[in-house]
């Protein structure tokens, strides 16, 4: 059965101001989806909101995954169901080397359950290896990642490679990618687009949420989505980047009426 | 001073609050009488068998000690009753206890901690049963063919007279403060250490390995001398929490690293939640010689210690490493003191302090340039780290320069548990208690890769032991 992660009338607000007013959107295993918006839009609130990030209040609405109502539950939790956020700013944590981190992170949402775990619920050491040194082949990053402490020094680029190592080692069902475009040259744009490319397949839908249409042509979405003002407008396909590449935002803030922040 | 006050330490000092703890069942041979006197001193160096030079020093430092008014700065020493201590227990030579003996939650404790073997029965005072003898004895004999000398100081003073007159009390002399003035009086135990020119000590000295002798008292004395060229790493104490019944524990440590030597001295410091640890370490630093300190403190109610390098000749350098985690109902005033004496020398400080549950670190510098030492730099980092809004961090950093030409750093900073941080972490499957135990062990990674292996492992273990169920 396919996992949707199905979103409806959601309010998320920040420090009591609303930003997400009233979403509606359901994203299926196996399919790739672009929501895009201006700055400000409410882009980030919706993927920390969904993640369970206890800065955003939902107000009201529902977010089911796997058939779960995941907004009781924690980030931890939601992880473990198969949802994953690769952030827009991820956090350097000091001295805790990605390996390490990955190892528990892995372990944790295989369960204890999974294939072959030792005593102390972490996934053997020789396996996480020989899995992790093979991810990292595969994205093509470099073998030095590992032993690097999480984040910490990581260029703009690094960091964004090391969330889609991320990915690629947690195996979720439903990825949001908020922004793992923003700040990377054409160059890297490209890395990181090829490397999001190899992971897509029938187990893993996407969300990506961007502002500029670059990363779409490594990335082709099926579905395009436009967010204004916390609210989705426009609903469609690979047209609607090309407006936007075309135009911009302005013509559609103006056939909404909404004023630039 | 007021009878409740008395009482509530007398209890803590044999509670079973401290969850590793047990009451000591051990028969002491002798135990003199409670609180300090001249006649208890006398008594104490009439059952030890000490030269006279030793009853004098002694008893010189107990009038220093008695003239010292009570200590005002660092930690709240409020509830320290002097009269209430036992000054000299000696337990006895035929220790009737064993492994059987020890409670089996001690045990599982040890087994958690994944402590060896040996080490175990050492901290369980089972050492008349101890396994590893044989070790002892083969490292002894290894040090003896390099002409090392490892011994108690009690033991040390009667094979070694002249070496260890020649050094006692000249890098820490009894009116230095306080509690060096006690511990100069009542003083125990404790290791004497020479390694002699030119010899590097492979691997690490570890106290637990003097096994034969009156191992960690309450005021044990240590003395190092690296003479010129040597190399040798100390390890004291252990990860493991140490037992104690007794509230006071204020040890004194003395270094001498002549010329070109370099000594590394490593505590990781664990005791009972009810002891205060009061401890003066501080070390000589001649021409090029290096002297590091490595010291966490975990354990203890209120824990004052500022370990020290004097860079005496041009070239010394300092470096100390520091680190503090504070629970609750705990104080860790920890930092660390470098005095450049001479031009040229250098120092480096860097201090790593965790604050959870209510608990209190400050971090105590003191960096001296004297007049004239020219060249010399010195570089100080503090970081504290505040897990919870009912804890608490403090900087106390003094620096005193008396010349222009130095180049001198210092950087604080304070930081919470990021709420980006554990959410981060949360959002790949991480429960909060995983995640917050992950940020704390990043952070003193920098001091656990200083550690020898086991010792990294344990402390590891340590910080995981005190962030279970820290989260609601
Ligand atoms: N952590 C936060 N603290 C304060 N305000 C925030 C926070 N996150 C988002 N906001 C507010 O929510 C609005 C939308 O921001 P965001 O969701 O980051 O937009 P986008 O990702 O589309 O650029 C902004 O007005 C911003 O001020
Ligand atoms: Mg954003």
């Amino acid at each position: 059965m396919s996992t949707d992660l199905m979103i409806k009338d959601l309010h998320i607000s920040v420090q009591g101001k609303p930003i997400i007013k009233g979403l509606n959107l359901a994203v299926k295993q196996g399919e790739i989806h672009a929501l895009m918006g201006p700055n400000g839009s409410g882009k980030s609130t919706l993927a920390n909101g969904l993640m369970g990030h206890p800065l955003y209040d939902i107000d009201s609405g529902e977010v089911i995954f796997s058939g779960v109502d995941v907004l009781e539950l924690e980030p931890n939790e939601r992880a473990k169901l198969g949802l994953f956020l690769a952030f827009q700013y991820p956090t350097a944590i000091p001295g805790v080397s990605l390996a390490n981190f990955l190892r528990l992170a892995v372990s944790a949402v295989r369960g204890k359950e999974g294939n072959g775990s030792s005593n102390d619920g972490l996934i053997p050491m020789r396996e996480f290896r020989r899995e992790l040194r093979e991810k990292m082949k595969q994205l093509g990053v470099d073998d030095s990642f590992a032993r690097r402490y999480l984040n910490d020094g990581f260029s703009g680029g690094e960091k964004k490679r090391a969330e889609i190592l991320q990915l690629a080692m947690l195996e979720p069902k439903i990825a949001i990618l908020d922004e793992t475009d923003s700040g990377l040259d054409i160059d890297a744009i490209r890395v990181v687009g090829e490397s999001v490319n190899q992971l897509i397949g029938p187990e893993l839908g996407v969300l990506i949420i961007t502002h500029y249409p670059r990363l779409l042509d490594y990335i082709r979405p099926q579905f395009v989505h436009i967010l204004l003002d916390g609210r989705i407008v426009e609903s469609g396909g690979w047209e609607l980047t090309q407006m936007l590449e075309a135009e911009g935002y302005d013509p559609i803030r103006e056939k909404y009426g909404i004023d630039e922040e | 001073m007021a009878n409740s006050e008395t009482n509530t330490i007398e209890e803590l000092g044999v509670s079973n609050d401290y969850q590793y703890g047990f009451h000591d069942d051990v028969k002491p041979t002798f135990k003199s009488r409670k609180g300090l006197d001249e006649g208890v001193i006398n008594q104490m160096c009439d059952i030890k068998g000490e030269p006279d030079w030793m009853r004098q020093y002694r008893l010189n430092a107990y009038q220093i000690f008695k003239q010292k008014p009570m200590t005002k700065w660092g930690g709240d020493l409020s509830q320290l009753d002097f009269d209430d201590i036992y000054y000299y227990v000696k337990a006895s030579d035929q220790s009737e206890r064993s492994w059987d003996d020890v409670p089996d939650d001690i045990k599982k404790t040890f087994d958690r901690l994944g402590i060896p073997e040996a080490e175990r029965k050492f901290l369980a005072g089972v050492g008349a049963q101890y396994d590893s003898e044989v070790v002892y004895h083969n490292i002894v004999e290894e040090l003896d063919k390099i002409g090392v000398v490892f011994l108690d100081t009690d033991t040390a003073i009667k094979e070694y007279p002249d070496l260890v007159k020649k050094y006692f009390g000249t890098i820490i002399p009894s009116a230095d403060n306080q509690f060096a003035a006690l511990n100069s009086a009542v003083w125990s135990g404790g290791s004497f250490v020479y390694v002699p020119p030119g010899v590097k000590v492979e691997y690490p000295l570890q106290a637990y390995f003097r096994i034969n002798s009156e191992n960690m008292g309450q005021f044990e004395r240590t003395l190092i001398i690296a003479d010129e060229g040597s190399q040798v790493h100390y390890v004291e104490g252990c990860t493991a929490p140490t037992f104690s019944s007794q509230s006071l524990h204020s040890a004194v440590v003395e270094i001498v690293c002549m010329k070109g030597s370099r000594v590394r001295y490593t505590t990781i410091q664990n005791w009972a939640n009810n002891v205060y640890n009061l401890v003066t370490k501080r070390a000589f630093a001649y021409e090029d010689a290096q002297m590091e300190w490595v010291d966490g403190n975990l354990g203890s109610k209120l824990t004052m210690k500022y370990p020290s390098v004097y860079m005496m000749e041009p070239g010394a350098r300092g470096d100390i490493l520091s680190i503090a985690f504070a629970s609750k109902g705990q104080h860790q005033d920890a930092g660390a003191k470098v005095y450049h004496c001479a031009p040229h020398t250098t120092s480096q400080i860097t201090s790593k302090s965790i604050s959870k549950d209510g608990g209190r670190s400050s971090y105590r510098g003191w960096v001296d340039v004297a007049k004239g030492a020219k060249g010399c730099k010195s570089h100080v980092v503090c970081d504290a780290l505040i897990l919870d809004k009912d804890s608490r961090s403090d900087t106390y950093p003094v620096i005193e320069i008396g010349e222009n030409d130095t180049n001198i750093e210092h950087e604080a900073r304070v930081s919470k548990i990021g709420e980006e941080q554990l959410f981060y972490l949360m959002s790949r499957g991480l429960s909060e208690e995983e995640a917050s135990t992950m940020i704390v062990n990043g952070f003193i990674e920098p001091l656990v890769k200083e550690l020898p292996m086991e010792y990294a492992v344990e402390m590891n273990r340590l910080i995981q032991l005190q962030m279970e169920g820290s989260v609601g």
